[in-house]
């Protein structure tokens, strides 16, 4: 590693390292503050994932829906004549209806437990998740149903296959146990089943298609398909589109996002405090040592670039260790709490990393202002 | 023939403006030889150390010229100036300036490493300074961990090993009791003084005068006398 090193860098490495208090609490404010950003913000990511959960686990490639649904669950029906009209756009392969209510469980022990039904095309079966157990066929023999053996599965006492219980009154059957990308945000357990069960079981409002599943003829179709849709004054997104439309609710309309920012702004001043502070007082400590280098020969230009290369140092020190610090506790909290929602995205990375990146920066501008001013002179002076 | 290091002509220097204004050298001249070890003393607040720093490249004089072997200082850069310390101008600080958290070696090394020597070869470069000056024993050990005359020593090794043709002190026994001030300054002078390599030495310490070549003597900002040393080169 030596030979790779600048020996000013080593220098600057060993000069850091080597005053150990001062390092650690460096280290220390960086990583505190890293780990409260990253945590803050992967509990945002987690709750915007299971927001979004129907429309991974589903995955068709356009949906259409009223332009006032904010969130999967709060879905306004559709009139059916609007599944005709996007069946009968030119750029459409093929559009379904999906049904996505809510229902109450009888569990065998008498309790009730509250679930998510979510009704498949009964001709296609089209946005099936996969199955672990069972066969998605006998989705069509009586009362069948398909749960998800998700973190809210053990909710209904983990039924296996045959297993019975009551929906609204009426007898249904576990057909299958499927395995989806991502659990929901609500906390309650999901049951897959065909579109005129679905409606047969839960009470409905006028109209019952809470969104239209399209698949488009090509890629390319899509924005003819969105225009025809907009033109009867409906909405089609894509899978993406509906995944960003979600999130973006929960991040401006609920103000949730405005909290997860101001904790990250929070974490940041609080970082950005610590090792400010502590980085100025080690280059105050080293003031008359900087003034000797200077004094010896060093270039101011070089100082600037060690002053600058202690602090990245730090800085990504702290940012790995505040990450894997972060990562350590979500899967402890995982360990006892299966519904915990954090989750680590290369987006929440990247905020830690640019917010350390500026409490580096930063740090080191008060440093080498600092530095910069020290006359050589004064060394001599004493 | 005697050879001219460093030239210096009329070298004025103020600190501060209007009536806070100090002139802390006066119109000062002086020609410093190659082979020769010349003192600078005085009075504190004589000029001594204001005239070292604009000798040696470290204050940039308000009027007047610097020259090594003719070439002009003040009209270099910072840059070039950095530079020029670097390679030919050997520093020993009144104290000592070692960094308490390298080794003895790596402080020694340092002037090597600032001229981006790989550090391994500065380092083994750094203990054969160390045995010159009679610490190779201490190379691991921490400054700190050093006596006064110890440190001065360090001190003196690191701004040899860059093997510089001026060598400047700035009061190199003050902090150091009778007779390791005078071992320190006799080591110079027996070990490090060459008809190469000029050594200039501020100081007050009458203890060591028999060691120098020539003595300057400051007062007020200027040379009110130069002496020949008991020891001329």
């Amino acid at each position: 590693m030596r030979s790779l090193m600048n020996g000013t860098f080593i220098l600057a490495f060993k000069l850091l390292v080597n005053d150990r208090a001062k390092f650690q609490a460096l280290v220390g404010g960086i990583t505190f503050s890293t780990f409260l950003i990253v945590q803050m913000t992967s509990l945002f990511a987690g709750i915007l994932s299971r927001a979004s959960s129907t429309v991974l686990n589903v995955g068709a490639k356009v949906w259409v829906m009223d332009p006032a649904v904010n969130t999967v669950s709060s879905s306004i029906g559709l009139p059916d004549y609007v599944l005709d009209f996007v069946r009968s756009i030119e750029g459409v392969s093929y559009a379904v209806p999906l049904y996505s209510g809510g229902a109450l469980v009888k569990l065998n022990n008498g309790t009730y437990q509250p679930v998510t039904i979510i009704g498949l095309d009964d001709d296609t079966l089209y946005g099936r998740p996969a199955l672990e157990q069972g066969s998605i066929e006998d989705l069509y023999a009586d009362d069948g149903f398909v749960v998800v053996n998700d973190a809210e599965y053990s909710k209904l006492g983990s039924p296996p296959l045959k297993a019975q219980m009551q929906i609204n009154d009426h007898r249904a059957v576990i057909v299958g146990v499927a395995r989806v990308a991502s659990s929901g945000l609500n906390g309650v357990p999901t049951l897959y089943t065909t579109y005129k069960r679905a409606i047969s079981y839960v009470p409905s409002t006028r109209f019952t298609t809470a969104y239209i599943l399209v698949e488009p003829k090509q890629a390319s179709d899509i924005a003819a398909i969105k225009a025809q849709v907009a033109s009867l004054g409906y909405l089609a997104v894509t899978n993406d589109e509906f995944v960003s439309k979600v999130s973006n609710w929960f991040m401006y309309q609920t103000g949730a996002g405005t909290n997860m920012m101001l904790m990250a702004v929070i974490s940041f001043i609080v970082g950005l405090s610590i090792s400010g502070q502590t980085f100025y007082t080690f280059i105050l400590e080293n003031e008359s040592k900087f003034g000797a280098l200077k004094a010896i020969g060093m270039k101011g230009s070089e100082l600037v670039k060690m002053i600058l290369f202690q602090a990245i140092f730090t800085a990504l020190t702290g940012l790995g260790l505040g990450v894997g610090l972060c990562t350590l506790m979500i899967f402890i909290a995982r360990l006892r709490l299966p519904d915990y929602a954090a989750k680590v995205t290369y987006e929440n990375l990247l905020i830690a990393f640019l917010m350390v990146l500026i409490i580096a920066g930063v740090s080191s501008y008060i440093g080498v202002r600092r530095v910069l001013r020290i006359e050589p002179f004064d060394i001599f002076r004493g | 023939m005697k050879r001219i290091a460093i030239q210096a002509l009329g070298l004025q220097k103020w600190f501060g403006d209007g009536e806070a204004r100090t002139l802390a050298v006066q119109d000062v001249s002086l020609d410093v030889n190659f082979g020769e070890m010349l003192y600078i003393v005085g009075p504190s607040g004589s000029g001594k150390t204001t005239l070292l720093s604009m000798i040696s490249g470290i204050l940039r004089p308000n009027a007047g010229s610097v020259a090594i072997e003719g070439c002009d200082l003040w009209s270099m850069s910072n840059d070039g100036l950095a530079e020029l310390r670097l390679n030919r101008i050997g520093f020993v600080f009144q104290d000592f300036h070692l960094f308490p958290r390298l080794t003895t070696a790596e402080n020694v090394a340092i002037p090597l490493i600032l001229r981006h020597e790989p550090w391994q070869a500065s380092i083994e470069k750094a203990l054969v300074y160390l045995k010159k000056v009679g610490l190779e024993s201490r190379a691991d050990l921490p400054p700190v961990k050093l006596s006064g005359g110890e440190q001065q020593r360090v001190a003196i090794a690191r701004a040899m090993i860059g093997t510089p043709d001026i060598l400047v002190l700035d009061e190199p026994t003050a902090s150091l009791d009778g007779d390791t001030g005078r071992n320190i300054v006799s080591f110079i002078k027996n070990e490090l003084l060459t008809p190469q390599r000029t050594v200039v030495i501020v100081t007050h310490d009458a203890r060591i005068y028999e060691f120098a070549s020539r003595v300057v003597n400051m007062e007020d900002g200027r040379i009110v006398g130069i002496s020949e040393g008991a020891s001329r080169a």
